[in-house]
């Protein structure tokens, strides 16, 4: 087939897949089909450390109790201690590492719980619930005071005890 | 060139203590069977004369009808993956491959290892999409239909679990087999679109570093993956081992950045987001992190470094007497070829080369192969790998002058250190540190 001969054959598939592929060389397939960011808004439930994908909402550790005691207390134990599940406080007297007192940032603690709590109805949590449950987590840990709010702005700001103990192995040396 | 003769008169030499042998003495031409050669009555050093044959049963009568998919022989059925959540609760599944009951360098798809959070979704192949988007010129949606179309590219890779053998941790040797300690490792071939073909439709932001890559399962499993493993070898796999990638395995599609660790490849995979920085994910910060002498957390580690073990005899493969035995066992790296394997019979003391199955393949499970005659003697048997980078699999004492002892129930992760087999004089075989 020659040159021209090809592009007579590409030319009209390329009109009928729309202009999105029309940017794409002729020897690559080009299939994906175009989206838009507000169409995978749903989807996009990734947070970053600094904040940036945090929903509107708010809650406090009072409001997130109440929570937890209904979603979360069946496998992580009464004040998230004593469960069949991972421990989400200490008992008095215990410093054994929990999720908060590890991980580096709050914002993780947040979408953990929003895509994969509870665990029998993952992605059922309202925000404000996920936020309360946060804030719940944060307080039984001292990380944050009893009365705390919880939201996009506050969040990314909790000094967490773990903050710099973090070291990045990568790039790695071979 | 020596003729058949003189080779036969001439058994190969022991290359290290307690009987290992030349490794050249696999290739074939039966000299280590010296004894036996002429004699003419079927005896040889260990044996006693075979009995008559009979014709069997099964000789004389039609076979079973063939079936549309075949399943191993019913005499196998201990060939299985031991299972810590068989009923499925809320807890993650983990589910590890019999690497002391198979051979070779490929894992069956059924006997594949799994990590999962919970169990598998059950995903409609027809309604399953992948999106890409974030820092691209233009956000895209693939389905599988689409994908069929693409160039795709076919390797064997290992997959490793990032807490394989974390038993090596304890204190004291863990008394358990070698699927308990190291199943969380399978390998396959894996058929796919290379990643990057799929990021250049996108069109990659000149800022993008790294990406995010999340699973459709219910948890949404999700890792931030550097775009420089995008861009090198990363992979959309369809197929394992010549069929659609198993259920467990992340049916209709999983990553996989061939050499890091298992928990990166992830699986059911639905979504990739090109970002600047890590997301922090609740799998690259509470898990898959690696506390250090310091106190320092090791994050971001990546490749699954050099690593070999005895598989062929290990724990519940009994010797049976003196004798000839090959010893076996799997070699890989995350970062490369295996270069070469050796095996001690003496606790490290005295090591021998062993062979190595080809091809041996970069990031792939290597098989090594050394033959021993057991004096019916305790021993202890031990394997070391280097990879093609010059890395080598470390000692203990090694690896804790590194890491520090672990504390808690932290730090229990790529441990890659010589495995240890004792073998008494009854044949019973036992892990140890040697």
């Amino acid at each position: 087939m020659s040159t021209g001969e090809r592009l007579a054959v590409l030319i009209p598939l390329v009109l009928a897949l729309g202009g999105a592929v029309t940017a794409m060389a002729a020897d690559q397939p080009g299939l994906g089909k175009p989206v838009s960011e507000a169409d995978l808004a749903l989807w996009d439930m990734s947070i970053g450390p600094d904040g940036k994908g945090l929903p509107p909402g708010s809650g406090t550790p009072t409001q997130g109790a109440v929570i937890f005691a209904q979603k979360c207390e069946a496998c992580h134990g009464k004040d998230g201690v004593g469960g069949t599940n991972a421990a989400l406080a200490n008992a008095p007297g215990k410093s054994d590492r929990t999720m908060a007192l590890y991980v580096p940032n709050a914002t993780t603690i947040f979408d953990f719980t929003r895509r994969a709590m509870p665990w029998p109805q993952p992605k059922t949590l309202a925000n404000d619930e996920v936020y309360a449950l946060t804030a719940y987590i944060l307080a039984r840990n001292k990380i944050i005071g009893e009365n705390d709010v919880m939201n996009a702005e506050t969040l990314p700001q909790v000094a967490m005890p773990n903050r710099n103990a973090f070291v990045s192995r990568y790039p790695e040396k071979h | 060139m020596t003729n058949k003769h003189e080779r036969l008169a001439s058994p190969m030499p022991d290359v290290a203590a307690n009987g290992l042998i030349d490794r050249r003495a696999l290739l074939g031409r039966g000299i280590l069977f010296v004894g036996a050669v002429g004699t003419g009555v079927g005896t040889s050093l260990n044996c006693a004369a075979a009995e008559p044959l009979a014709v069997d049963p099964w000789s004389m009568i039609p076979g079973v009808p063939i079936p549309a998919y075949g399943v191993p022989a019913k005499y196998e059925g201990k060939v299985i993956r031991t299972l810590t959540n068989p009923n499925n609760e809320p807890r993650t599944s983990q589910a590890r491959t019999p690497h002391h009951l198979l051979d070779g360098t490929i894992t069956p798809n059924g006997l594949h290892f799994v990590v999962a959070r919970t169990g598998f979704p059950d995903i409609d192949p027809s309604k399953h999409r992948l999106a890409i988007h974030g820092l691209v010129k233009q956000p895209l949606v693939f389905d599988l239909e689409a994908l069929a179309r693409y160039p795709k590219v076919t390797r064997i890779n290992f997959v490793e679990c990032g807490g394989n053998s974390a038993q090596l941790y304890s204190k004291d040797p863990v008394q358990a087999n070698v699927q308990a300690i190291h199943g969380l490792l399978s390998c396959s071939e894996w058929t796919g679109v290379r990643l990057s073909t799929l990021l250049d439709e996108a069109g990659i932001d000149p800022k993008a570093k790294w990406l995010l890559a999340e699973g459709a399962d219910g948890p949404s499993m999700n890792r931030s993956i550097p775009i420089a493993k995008a861009l090198d070898d990363a992979m959309i796999a369809l197929y394992q081992n010549g069929e659609r990638i198993n259920p467990a395995q992340g049916y209709p599609m999983r990553l996989l950045v061939p050499g890091y660790e298992g928990n990166m490849n992830v699986k059911w995979l639905h979504r990739i987001k090109l970002i600047e920085e890590p997301v922090m994910a609740i799998n690259e910060t509470m898990q898959y992190t690696y506390q250090v002498s310091g106190p320092k957390i090791w994050q971001f580690f990546f490749p699954m470094e050099v690593k070999s073990f005895v598989t062929h005899p290990s724990p519940g493969l009994t010797l049976k007497g003196p004798g000839f035995y090959e010893i076996s066992g799997l070699a890989y790296s995350g970062n490369g070829r295996i270069a070469k394997v050796v095996v001690s019979a003496d606790g490290g003391k005295t090591w021998g080369q062993a062979a190595l199955d080809a091809p041996v393949l970069s990031k792939a499970l290597t098989r090594f192969r050394m033959p021993w005659r057991w004096d019916g003697q305790p021993v202890v048997l031990q394997s070391r790998a280097w990879d093609e980078a010059g890395n080598v699999q470390p000692t203990r004492a090694d690896m804790f002058v590194e890491r520090g002892e672990p504390r808690g129930n932290a730090g229990m992760g790529h441990m890659n250190v010589i495995t240890s087999w004792a073998i008494d004089n009854k044949g019973e075989v036992k892990h140890v540190y040697g």
